[in-house]
């Protein structure tokens, strides 16, 4: 019992990082329509900052979370900017994805130039520490990463739901001609959406870096997993991705254990399969929008 | 205050309007008539910003506005509203006024506008918490107009407002267009009810195959034999 409930609250940490890169992925893709993927390249590359910033200011890592989120957010409007809405007016939604594609690959080629294939372990103090609830023991680092998620979440919902731009996000989202009806800019709305999801990764970068080394190819692993997230929450919605990032957080942690390490991924796959077969809108998918 | 000089318009290599000349002057009403696939449409959305033209000039108040996205267009004070209502379906009939109101013109008087428009749609204003989707044809296009007048726009352009909906709601909608008309708007209509609009207009043209086939003041299109014969089926 013990053990179940070590590793419930281990999954549930997790799930606050898997949120954080998921959300941005699902924003991209409810509100531009796009699959990026090259997102976890731009955790691959908020982790390379997190390292060369934490190594070169003596800084310790979280203190360069507001930078690193800040040039994440510009490298998105950017490539929103100049790679994909060329492309969106050449007007076929399928090269914008192997844009995205060939934008992952020419990443970690980069990043095996510039840093080789060598494991890059950004220092990091108290980021291991335990803290003790009890009987069970969570790390300061697993617990950021929950309370970042949650905090991500809630400013997310937030900003969509209040906001002049966030609603215009979501204006642009059900109805793009409509938006532009009332005055909406929708380019600069795509590369603002761009830039959160972008934004987002920045933050789960900084949270991984001390945890876990970067490596060009770091990114697959948890993009991968926050794919799978995305479909199960549904595609677009902001609090399906939040649970669903719970869920296979808890996946992950429980099957680990009770099944095999190397078998999690297994698992977290077949349980994908298994909602596109059952439920192809996810959790929390409307089904289309409109338009 | 707007003019369309020698616009050609069209979809890829199609062209659909032929060079056509328009005028609306401040404060008039003006209506486009003409048959399905005529181009009324693609008219406006030339006008809007939504259509590049291919050819020609649109000014408005003075200044060129042909080259210019839908939103500088929006914010010069153009407001279109669309054929087929499209609200936003899953944000509430608030929060799509709301976004009528989206411009920093309209923004800032934004609580005052909503007080106005709803005085003019008393069943929009139960139904504000609703979303938009769930409305019937002709609550949501009530809740299209309302959205357009929350601009605050100079020159107010409807695209068949009564669209599909039923003879009673029809007589409703052009009852609301009457009243925006008296508010002082200058108004673009494009109508397929005829006999109505000509009765409101003060100058109208026919769209002919993507041409300006006549023009003339609203009572003279409807003495007018050709119209007669060809849209009002006398
Ligand atoms: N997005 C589009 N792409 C290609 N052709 C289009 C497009 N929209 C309209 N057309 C064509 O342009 C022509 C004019 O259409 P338009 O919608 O302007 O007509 P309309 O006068 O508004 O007709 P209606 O009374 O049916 O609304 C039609 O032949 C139509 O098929
Ligand atoms: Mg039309």
């Amino acid at each position: 019992m013990d053990t179940f409930v070590q590793l419930v609250l281990n999954g549930l940490m997790l799930g606050g990082l898997f949120a954080i890169i998921s959300v941005g992925l699902t924003l991209i893709f409810g509100i531009i329509r796009l699959v990026n993927f090259a997102h976890g390249e731009l955790l691959m590359v908020g982790m390379y900052l997190t390292w060369i910033g934490t190594t070169q200011l003596g800084v310790h890592p979280y203190v360069l979370a507001p930078a690193v989120v800040l040039v994440l957010f510009v490298v998105g409007l950017l490539i929103q900017r100049f790679i994909l809405q060329p492309l969106l007016e050449a007007r076929d939604a399928h090269v914008q994805i192997f844009a995205t594609v060939g934008l992952s690959t020419a990443l970690i080629n980069l990043a095996l130039l510039v840093f080789g294939a060598d494991l890059y372990a950004t220092p990091s103090s108290g980021v291991r520490d335990s803290i003790a609830i009890g009987p069970y023991r969570i790390l300061v680092g697993q617990l950021v990463m929950f309370v970042c998620g949650i905090a991500v979440v809630a400013a997310l919902h937030l900003f969509m739901e209040r906001s002049y731009l966030g609603r215009a996000i979501r204006a642009t989202a059900q109805h793009r001609a409509a938006a532009q009806l009332m005055g909406v800019d929708v380019k600069r709305i795509y590369m603002v959406t761009f830039g959160i999801g972008a934004a987002c990764v920045g933050l789960a970068a900084v949270l991984v870096a001390p945890i876990y080394p970067a490596s060009p190819t770091v990114g697959t692993y948890f993009v991968l997993t926050a794919f799978v997230v995305v479909v199960l929450g549904g595609m677009g919605s902001l609090h399906g991705a939040f649970i669903g990032a719970l869920i296979i957080g808890l996946v992950d942690s429980l099957s680990g254990f009770y099944i095999a390490p190397d078998l999690k991924e297994v698992v977290i796959f077949g349980l994908f399969i298994g909602i596109l077969l059952l439920r192809p809108t996810g959790l929390f998918g409307l089904g289309r929008g409109s338009e | 205050m707007l003019t369309l000089h020698d616009v050609q318009a069209g979809y890829g290599r199609t062209t659909i309007l032929h060079g056509i000349n328009v005028e609306v002057r401040a404060g008039e009403v003006v209506t486009v008539v003409g048959a399905n696939g005529a181009g009324k449409t693609t008219t406006l959305r030339t006008i809007v910003g939504l259509v590049r033209p291919t050819a020609g000039r649109i000014t408005f108040e003075g200044e060129e506005i042909g080259r210019l996205s839908p939103h500088e267009v929006v914010a010069r004070g153009i407001t279109l509203i669309p054929e087929g209502r499209q609200l936003f379906p899953f944000m509430s009939v608030r929060d799509n006024l709301r976004m009528g109101a989206y411009t920093p013109h309209a923004r800032a008087r934004m609580a005052q506008t909503l007080d106005e428009v709803l005085d003019l749609f008393p069943r929009v204003r139960e139904k504000l918490e609703q979303h938009a989707g769930s409305l019937s044809g002709g609550e949501q296009q009530m809740v299209a107009i309302a959205r357009g007048m929350m601009a605050r726009p100079k020159l107010l352009m409807f695209d068949e407002p009564s669209l599909g909906l039923a003879p009673i709601i029809v007589s409703q909608v052009f009852d609301v267009v009457e009243q925006i008309v008296r508010t002082g708007v200058t108004v673009l209509l494009v109508e397929q009810n005829v006999f109505r609009t000509l009765s409101i207009a003060d100058r109208g043209y026919v769209l002919e195959n993507g041409a300006i086939a006549m023009s003339d003041s609203g009572a003279a299109l409807l003495r007018d034999d050709h119209v007669r014969r060809a849209y009002l089926g006398i």
